[in-house]
């Protein structure tokens, strides 16, 4: 294994070759903000709260690998003046109400909001019409809170291996969807495991029955998943 | 196949050929207004003259002069004729004898064409693109066979490289090092893609060149498959241009039945198969990984890059995607020599340009000149000014991804350096002409609002900022914000700029951030105490 | 500091359920505190019918959802020289604004009145009596200046301390942490 030498907000730092930056960050203790991403899972670059500047330009930190002699800056006030823009473009796009949601006090866009120092929202709430799908007998899909960060999709597709989540329509108009866009409970290859909701950083997947900041979801479990496996071999 | 029955076919070809040839434009365009009618009508004029040893209609490709079509040329003698309806077809046929004719006569020698350079569109007007032959005589399939048997694959890299070309999808990335970096990629299988999603408001260059030369297009791919060790091809057109994809398909036809696709090509070694993928209607898709995502069978959606195509692309294989008008340039670089192409143009940009010209301009079309020719030159003297005898404003380059360039700018010359100098691009090739009447506000809205349609969803600034951006020009054109709209605006402008995934939103804001450049007062006419 | 004038305070209630009010009764006996820096110039808690002149600082409650409000909010704002976002309502349209993808104001009514009300279900219009519904529910910022910003369904009680103590100081309050910006 090569190790490559790079500077991270000043402080020299080593990492393995390959490594993301994102990984080469978090060995040094340095926080990174990420939504879209999920350990365990392949990384998207969608969300772009993880954008760094690496030598003055933006770069995705969970899809750029690491290079000897970067010199990277995660916390610039450009930075945190864009990561906070973009979490309030999300909060603007859909109907993202804390105060009934079930997932809040464990929700992961909330937790940016709070350390992205988000005490209100500049732009235009758009309120949109979203879906409510209950027609699974355990789960439930409430699109008002979703935010499109596809973690669901890869942990269906890439964990469990069965792909019932996909994405359809474009724009602020897309939704995931079940199968041929579906009720949930009309999906024919769902197995009901549950690994969609482990994944969700919202309270846009929760249990059914679960009410108000009662959906605790356990995102870290499918890299615990996905690393016994490795060891299983 | 080998050379001599290339140049057996293309003899065959010009003894077929009779003396007289009227050309009868059948593109999309002169289709929409009757040209097969006319064609049918020429054909019946001519038996009726007893004219059928001597004269021929040929259907042929675009001739660029869009707004005047359709249009009909009879050879020899430069004759043209525009507006041209198929009760004109016998007075045609008649004035070849002397007769009378009705058509409105146009002229040939006008700037508009006088003043082109054609190479990508050089057969455009002339040859059937639906016959081989044609092609072939007009000295198609040359390059390739020099290509294969004179020339080493580095050699032809190395070619392409002096010549100079650049992508002409819009980026203008140096084709040879692209080509150079696909070669040296390790891979079991590597792929040529031709990106023919063209999506650009107002473009219609490579609609064109697939519809009047498809063969073109066919061989410049071949000759890259040839050069980077590919040996499976796709053409990635948009499901919109269907004459566009049925003539690329006989063309692929024909081209196999002769041995110049598929295996063996040439007798040598070199196989190549080319498919067509047709696009679903998605903008993004012109993005090079998502088109790549597309042909997978995937959603079209771009992902971050690097790993580039060159490396890793169709199905993780190293993939040289280029745009048709590239493709298009690659058989006359090879036949005519690196130098002779490295002449034409600019320091920085050689070669030719196609752009479509539209919009409030005299001379509505496709034309083709050489790069560094100014804007001035463009849209007075080959475009004739504004439509109506007013004033051109600005010109637009670039689709929505480009930037709107003010008259007073118009000494620029059209290249890529100075392109971006003025806050626009090159783009594939869009130029829309404004005059005095368009309000610029509204069409920055126009822009953002396509942007904002075709934005996939992928990334958050481009999804939600492209809606938040349309939703503050609304508001301006509505007479409705105030200047901290205006701050939020730029604000949110270089937040898509910056942060967008790929390029339609990193280019999204383009036409808002040069109108707020050029024409501040026609925002603040509209913004109280701005 | 007995010496200085008196803070003029003044709080409003517009869309919301009054938990933002209750929230700062439960400041209990720090209210006694409070009540030796600042005259209560205008507050749904007390008897005051029209938004005074010159208030210091004015702590506003729910969102812009009807033609009164809409009114009112003007009024605070001409007449405040500090205007604070008090909870989610007033900050993000929250509950209130659930209705929002139900469409225009007339479009609502017929959903939640008739649609999905009583068989009988009859609109309520008593122009003048009751106020008139606006098409879009809209956070308070969205339609004046707001100077401060205090999110929470309702903020908790030390959140509204913690800013009125800055407010009061003359400081800038600097909400940081969960504890005093978390939404909902």
């Amino acid at each position: 294994m090569a190790a490559k030498t790079l500077k991270i907000n000043g402080t020299m730092v080593s990492a393995r070759e390959g490594e993301s930056i994102l990984e080469a960050a978090r060995d040094a203790g340095v926080a990174i903000p990420t939504l879209c991403h999920l350990d365990g899972l392949s990384d998207v670059g969608a969300c772009r709260l993880c954008l760094v500047e690496v030598g003055g330009r933006l770069r995705p930190a969970c899809t750029t690998a690491v290079a000897e002699g970067m010199e990277i800056q995660t916390n610039t006030d450009r930075l945190h003046a864009y990561r906070r823009q973009i979490v309030e473009l999300l909060f603007a796009e859909r109907g993202h109400v804390c105060a009934v949601c079930v997932a809040s006090g464990h929700c992961e866009l909330q937790d940016l909001a709070v350390s992205l120092g988000m005490d209100h929202v500049r732009y235009e709430y758009l309120a949109p019409t979203c879906a409510v799908d209950i027609s699974h007998e355990r789960f439930g899909i409430d699109h008002n809170r979703c935010v499109l960060c596809v973690r669901c999709v890869r942990a269906c597709d890439e964990v469990e291996g069965v792909h019932t989540w996909d994405v359809s329509g474009r724009g602020t108009s897309a939704r995931v969807i079940s199968d041929m866009n579906q009720p949930w409970g009309e999906s024919e290859s769902c197995t009901s495991c549950g690994k969609c909701l482990l994944a969700c950083p919202t309270g846009a997947l929760f249990s059914r029955g679960a009410t108000v900041a009662e959906m605790e979801h356990d995102p870290g479990r499918i890299a615990l998943i996905v690393e016994s496996r490795k060891v299983r071999g | 196949m080998d050379l001599q029955e290339l140049q057996q076919i293309a003899r065959r070809e010009r003894e077929r050929s009779r003396r007289i040839r009227i050309h009868c434009c059948t593109s999309s365009g002169c289709q929409a207004s009757d040209a097969l009618e006319i064609k049918r009508r020429l054909d019946e004029a001519v038996s009726e003259a007893g004219l059928d040893s001597e004269v021929e209609v040929v259907g042929v490709g675009c001739l660029g002069f869009c707004g005047q079509g359709p249009m009909v040329t009879v050879e020899p003698g430069d004759v043209l004729y525009e507006h041209v309806r198929p009760d004109h077809a016998a007075g045609i046929v008649a004035a070849i004898n002397g007769g009378t004719c009705e058509a409105e006569r146009g002229d040939l020698h006008h700037p508009f064409f006088a003043r082109q350079y054609p190479i990508v569109r050089k057969n455009g007007g002339k040859i059937d693109p639906e016959r081989i032959e044609e092609y072939i005589a007009a000295g198609g399939y040359r390059s390739l066979y020099r290509a294969i048997n004179e020339l080493t694959p580095a050699e032809v890299i190395d070619e392409i490289t002096r010549s100079g070309l650049r992508g002409r999808g819009g980026a203008g990335y140096p084709t040879g090092l692209k080509w150079s970096t696909v070669a040296k990629s390790r891979g079991d299988r590597k792929y040529i893609v031709c990106n023919g999603d063209e999506g650009d408001p107002g473009a219609f260059m490579d609609r064109s060149v697939l519809e009047s030369d498809p063969h073109l297009v066919l061989e410049g791919m071949s000759i890259a498959a040839y050069a980077v060790g590919a040996d499976q091809g796709y053409i990635y057109v948009r499901g919109e241009y269907p004459l566009a994809i049925q003539r690329l398909q006989k063309a692929i036809n024909q081209a196999k039945k002769l041995g110049l696709l598929g295996s063996q090509i040439f007798d040598s070694a070199f196989d190549f198969r080319v498919d067509i993928r047709v696009g679903a209607g998605a903008f993004v898709c012109g993005e090079e990984t998502a088109l790549i995502a597309s042909i997978e069978g995937r959603r079209g959606q771009p992902r971050p890059r690097p790993p580039y195509p060159a490396e890793s692309g169709l199905w993780g294989k190293p993939t040289l995607i280029n745009n048709v008008e590239t493709f298009a340039n690659i058989s006359s670089i090879v036949e005519r020599g690196s130098a002779w192409y490295a002449n034409i143009g600019t320091e920085t940009s050689k070669g030719t340009k196609v752009f479509a010209l539209t919009g409030k301009i005299r001379n509505t079309g496709l034309i083709e000149v050489p790069m560094g020719m100014t804007l001035r030159e463009i849209v007075e003297e080959l475009g004739g000014g504004a439509a109506d005898g007013g004033e051109v404003k600005a010109v637009q380059t670039g689709g929505p991804s480009g930037g709107c360039i003010p008259a007073s700018l118009f000494d620029t010359p059209v290249d890529y350096e100075s392109l971006a100098k003025v806050g626009s691009i090159m783009g594939s090739g869009g130029m829309v002409v404004m005059d005095e009447s368009t309000n610029m506000v509204e069409l920055a809205k126009f822009y953002m609002e396509f942007c904002m349609d075709e934005s996939c969803g992928k990334c958050i600034p481009c999804r939600v900022g492209t809606v938040q951006i349309h939703r503050l020009l609304g508001k301006i054109t509505a007479g409705q914000a105030t200047p901290a709209d205006i701050e939020q605006l730029r604000e949110l402008c270089q937040l898509v700029r910056d942060t967008s995934l790929c390029g339609l939103g990193q280019s999204a804001p383009n036409p808002v951030i040069s109108t707020l450049r050029y024409f501040p007062e026609e925002y603040a006419a509209l913004v109280p105490n701005e | 500091m007995s010496d200085t004038p008196k803070l003029r305070l003044a709080t409003v209630w517009l869309g919301g359920c009054s938990g933002c009010h209750m929230s700062l009764l439960d400041l209990d006996e720090w209210l006694i505190d409070l009540a030796a820096h600042v005259d209560m110039v205008y507050s749904p808690i007390a008897d005051i019918k029209v938004f005074p002149e010159g208030v210091d600082l004015a702590l506003v409650e729910g969102a812009i959802a009807s033609d009164e409000h809409m009114e009112i909010i003007h009024r605070v704002r001409a007449n405040s020289t500090i205007l604070v976002s008090l909870g989610d309502c007033a900050v993000t349209g929250n509950v209130t604004a659930l209705r929002n993808p139900l469409g225009e104001a007339g479009l609502t009514l017929q959903q939640i009145y008739v649609d999905h009300g009583d068989p009988r279900g009859i609109i309520p219009a008593e122009p003048g009596i009751v106020p008139v519904l606006l098409d879009k529910v809209v956070p308070v910022h969205a339609v004046v200046h707001v100077d401060h910003f205090l999110p929470g369904c309702p903020p908790p009680a030390p959140r509204i301390r913690a800013m009125l103590e800055a407010l009061l100081a003359g400081r800038e309050p600097a909400a940081e942490g969960s504890d005093m910006l978390r939404f909902g």
